[in-house]
């Protein structure tokens, strides 16, 4: 008896083929050339509110150790990057990728009138809105709605992961979220889920009941594209045992296949560090730069870093002093990394904070994060940014 | 009218204003005329029918307590260990809480007052850490779901769980914050478009001294109450919060922002605005007395037509309840409610802004698709849970502190685990008539016209039991 088939013995048994409408079908008949220069972007959530300032450390500056007496890490154990800015200890793993110029980090990203509940700020950096305004569609989403020559697959859009994220969903379509093809390869082949599509040719309409015939239909023929794409691709990397460098293995092999999607999306939580952030911090650093550096050189081994660009955001930085309990309360603006093969400037981007102009405790943005965005979207996926971010932002020179 | 007309009747009557019906019930209502059903469903409850799972005690002292250990510099170890054990509680108590609204609009025997506290709840939108606020605006929204909309409005902005969500803790004269005067009518009442920034502004004022004290009960406080005049949509007074709120409800938009929301929520997706309008103005006329509006909406013969049939995707929380009420689910783990809302992407108590959620569509996407396809079998049928969820933003601290929870939230290998619950199928399989064919089970668990596949997937006798689950695993089912 199989638990995990659709109904479990009912003794469903589904015969002929299944119906694919016309629509539906471009795979087979996509050219060649279409494959070639596939440019993939890697967006990587740090959830919990990362604090960039013992991630990225401005230890040239007196003022970050007067404010962090307990939590501030010392000169001698930081990477250093320049005369200003290191890195946290624990992302040794990341020096080779920035001496080999795959690396650049943006300082103090933020917006207008920050805010500084999770939920909150992470709808407002997940859907690109104003501190005051209520999207109800992801930014990644849009450009899916978009319909543009670069995005138009069900599976231009994957998320590494069992549910999908505001930021991929658009008003009429969405991405994908699966954290194993196999899996979910596996449930849209079971007989139950093929009987329902098999001729089903009157639900292909516009109403809610059409709707859902249509995500089954996407979902069934991405999970078999995705599928037989990437089942034949074996990795020969090594990467780190953590869950956040699993789900950047199968990004990876997604890529290395050639598989036809533009964005993937992956996490990691636990960045609140109100409490002994130091051990804590220091952990899921060490997770992120070591599941990242994997993941770069085996693209690069794959010779695809190039056609690759990764971005990671935290929903927001932390308070410049640090708390009572060696930890850090939720701030503002915060450093962004980017890496890939093709970054115009390479180490760090721009200024270090100015820890001594801040707006009651809190550090003062430069740069808007769709600025980030527009810049991504306008150079990376040969969008108009305006279209997607309802405003033109000035585009960065990161790429 | 035909029995079979008004069956059909009975039945998108009760899936809309509740959870889905008994085929027992479903019987017994048809024989009766459609307004004497809808009387029975609206007939005003005399007895409150509170949530009391949080002592308002115990959780006051707990908050003299919390407070003091706030306001401390520094703590002692112990005071540390005080302070996380508070917040461990509440969180722990916060989801009993949630649990316990599942299960009573699981067993509710007045399945429109739980309807409505869902609709209300997704209106006015909020979130607490602090159960016993939660918990007390929930039974606020329940207690005048089909009341007055004024009282409803006003015993909303006067909850704790609003006045700290929405910033009017923080509202004081000569230090205005706007927060909940922007929500109290772009999102409340008004709708965008039909107040000015002035407007805004003027009617911050009048809510300075709005607050909560420090035991967690509204008070008023004329010291840091604004007094002086305000100019607002045109009239100009020494408005205090009331004052403003009659203003806003004098406008006949905001009848008519109601009466679209509740349309979205009850009928269909996409408002007829000629049928928003009629609700608008008996709702209007009837000096927002919401039972009225309800009334108005299902006698409507409109409320009835095809279109309006078997049309609405249900949200996981309609979905989730509906499909344990017509099974009679018990859940020997309770928690594992809580799992699947997150999964589906409504967890209650925890909408994503104060905008509530979005609906419709938005409800749909191929993972979640395809969870709700999974989880009859899953429910009714033990079968495997395969997926996991992500970590609730507000979790991420209790996440950061522990260090295995951290490291489970990130990895893919999990053991086997099952939603562990019971369907008391005796009970559902006597509820249904004797010889029932698996088509006449099928016209009564889904809302769609049945097509001709259906008919044939269903036709060969299976027996009820699987054709039940095979049944709610449809896509069909997602709809009401």
């Amino acid at each position: 008896m199989d638990r995990r088939s659709f109904l479990r013995n009912t003794g469903f048994v589904a015969a002929g083929s299944l119906f694919v409408p016309a629509f539906m079908k471009p795979l087979e008949a996509m050219a060649l050339d279409e494959l070639s220069l596939y440019k993939n972007l890697v967006v990587v959530q740090l959830s919990g509110g990362n604090d960039g300032l013992n991630t990225v450390i401005p230890y040239g500056n007196d003022i970050y150790y007067q404010k962090r007496k307990s939590i501030a890490i010392k000169p001698e154990q930081i990477i250093k990057l320049n005369d200003m800015q290191g890195l946290n200890p624990n992302m040794a793993a990341l020096q080779e990728i920035h001496d080999q110029g795959w690396m650049t980090i943006i300082n103090d990203v933020g917006y207008p009138n920050p805010d500084r509940s999770h939920f909150r700020s992470m709808d407002i950096w997940q859907t690109g809105s104003e501190s005051n305004q209520f999207l109800s569609t992801g930014w990644i989403g849009r450009y899916l709605d978009s319909n543009c020559q670069t995005c138009k697959f069900p599976y231009t859009a994957i998320e590494v992961d069992d549910s999908l994220s505001l930021a991929m969903k658009g008003q009429t379509k969405k991405g994908i979220a699966l954290k194993d093809p196999a899996a979910l390869f596996r449930n849209t082949n079971d007989p139950f889920f093929k009987a329902m599509l098999q001729n089903d040719k009157e639900h292909l309409d516009e109403d809610n009941l059409g709707y859902l015939y249509k995500t089954m239909i996407e979902t069934s023929s991405s999970a078999s594209y995705i599928q037989n794409t990437s089942k034949v691709y074996q990795s020969k990397a090594t990467y780190p045992q953590s869950g956040f460098a699993n789900q950047l293995k199968t990004v990876s092999k997604f890529i290395s296949s050639g598989l036809k999607t533009r964005v993937y999306y992956v996490s990691l939580s636990g960045f609140d560090t109100h409490v002994n952030q130091i051990q804590q911090q220091g952990n899921l650093l060490k997770q992120y730069s070591e599941g990242m550096a994997a993941f770069l050189k085996d693209l690069k081994t794959n010779n695809k870093l190039e056609d690759t660009l990764v971005v990671t955001f935290s929903e927001f930085g932390r308070r410049v002093e640090q708390n009572a309990s060696n930890g850090t309360d939720h701030g503002t603006a915060n450093n962004m990394f980017i890496f890939g093969g093709r970054l115009k400037k390479q180490g760090i981007f721009n200024d270090a904070p100015n820890l001594g102009d801040l707006d009651t405790g809190d550090l003062k943005y430069q740069l808007d994060f769709r600025q980030v965005y527009g810049t991504i979207l306008d150079k990376w996926l040969d969008v108009n940014n305006a279209d997607i971010l309802n405003k033109k932002f000035n585009t960065l020179d990161f790429i | 009218m035909s029995p079979k007309d008004n069956f059909y009747k009975v039945k998108h009557l009760y899936n809309r204003a509740g959870f889905g019906i008994s085929y027992t019930d479903l019987h017994k209502l048809s024989r009766k005329n459609i307004t004497k059903v809808i009387d029975g469903l609206l007939k005003e409850q005399k007895e409150t029918d509170d949530i009391t799972l949080i002592d308002s005690v115990a959780s006051k002292q707990q908050l003299l307590m919390q407070a003091g250990l706030y306001s401390k510099k520094d703590l002692t170890d112990d005071e540390k260990k005080q302070r996380q054990e508070i917040v461990r509680m509440q969180n722990e108590k916060s989801r009993d809480l949630n649990v316990a609204w599942v299960e009573k609009m699981i067993n509710t025997p007045n399945p429109l007052r739980e309807k409505m506290t869902l609709f209300w709840h997704g209106h006015f939108a909020c979130r607490s850490n602090n159960p016993m606020f939660a918990q007390q605006l929930n039974n606020i929204q329940r207690a005048n779901g089909l009341g007055s909309f004024k009282t409803l409005l006003v015993e909303v902005s006067q909850s704790p769980a609003m006045l700290q969500y929405l910033n009017n803790q923080q509202n004081r004269k000569g230090k205005p914050n706007e927060n909940f005067a922007r929500e109290l009518m772009e999102l409340f009442t008004l709708g965008r478009g039909n107040y000015t920034e002035q407007d805004i502004k003027e009617s911050a004022r009048s809510f300075t001294g709005w607050m909560y004290d420090k035991d967690g009960s509204f008070i008023f406080r004329p010291n840091l109450h604004d007094a002086g005049t305000k100019t607002f949509f045109g009239k100009t007074g020494n408005f205090d919060g009331e004052n403003i709120i009659d203003i806003i409800l004098d406008k006949p938009e905001t009848a008519e922002f109601i009466s679209r929301k509740v349309y979205k929520f009850f009928v269909n997706d996409n408002p007829n605005e000629a049928h928003v309008k009629e609700l608008a103005t008996h709702f209007f006329n009837s000096k927002y007395n919401i039972a009225e509006l309800m009334k108005k909406m299902f006698t409507s013969d409109w409320f009835y037509n095809p279109e309006n049939v078997g049309s609405k995707i249900k949200s996981p929380v309609e979905f989730l309840v509906g499909l344990s009420r017509e099974f009679y689910v018990t859940y020997n783990k309770p928690q594992v409610l809580i799992q699947l809302q997150s999964s589906l992407g409504q967890y209650l108590f925890n909408p994503p802004n104060v905008a509530g959620w979005p609906g419709g569509q938005s409800w749909i996407d191929s993972s979640s698709l395809m969870l709700r396809m999974r989880i009859p079998s899953l429910v009714l049928n033990d079968g495997e849970i395969d997926f996991s969820g992500k970590a609730d933003p507000e979790d991420e601290a209790v996440i950061a502190q522990s260090r295995t929870a951290t490291i489970n939230a990130n990895t893919k290998i999990k053991p086997k685990s099952y939603v562990d619950a019971k369907a008391d199928w005796p009970k559902f399989l006597s509820t249904l008539p004797k010889g029932i064919k698996p088509v006449e089970l099928a016209e009564f668990l889904l809302q769609p016209k049945l097509n001709e596949k259906i008919k044939g997937m269903v036709g060969d006798n299976k027996g009820l039991k699987s054709t039940s689950v095979e049944l709610t695993s449809m896509p069909e089912y997602q709809l009401c």
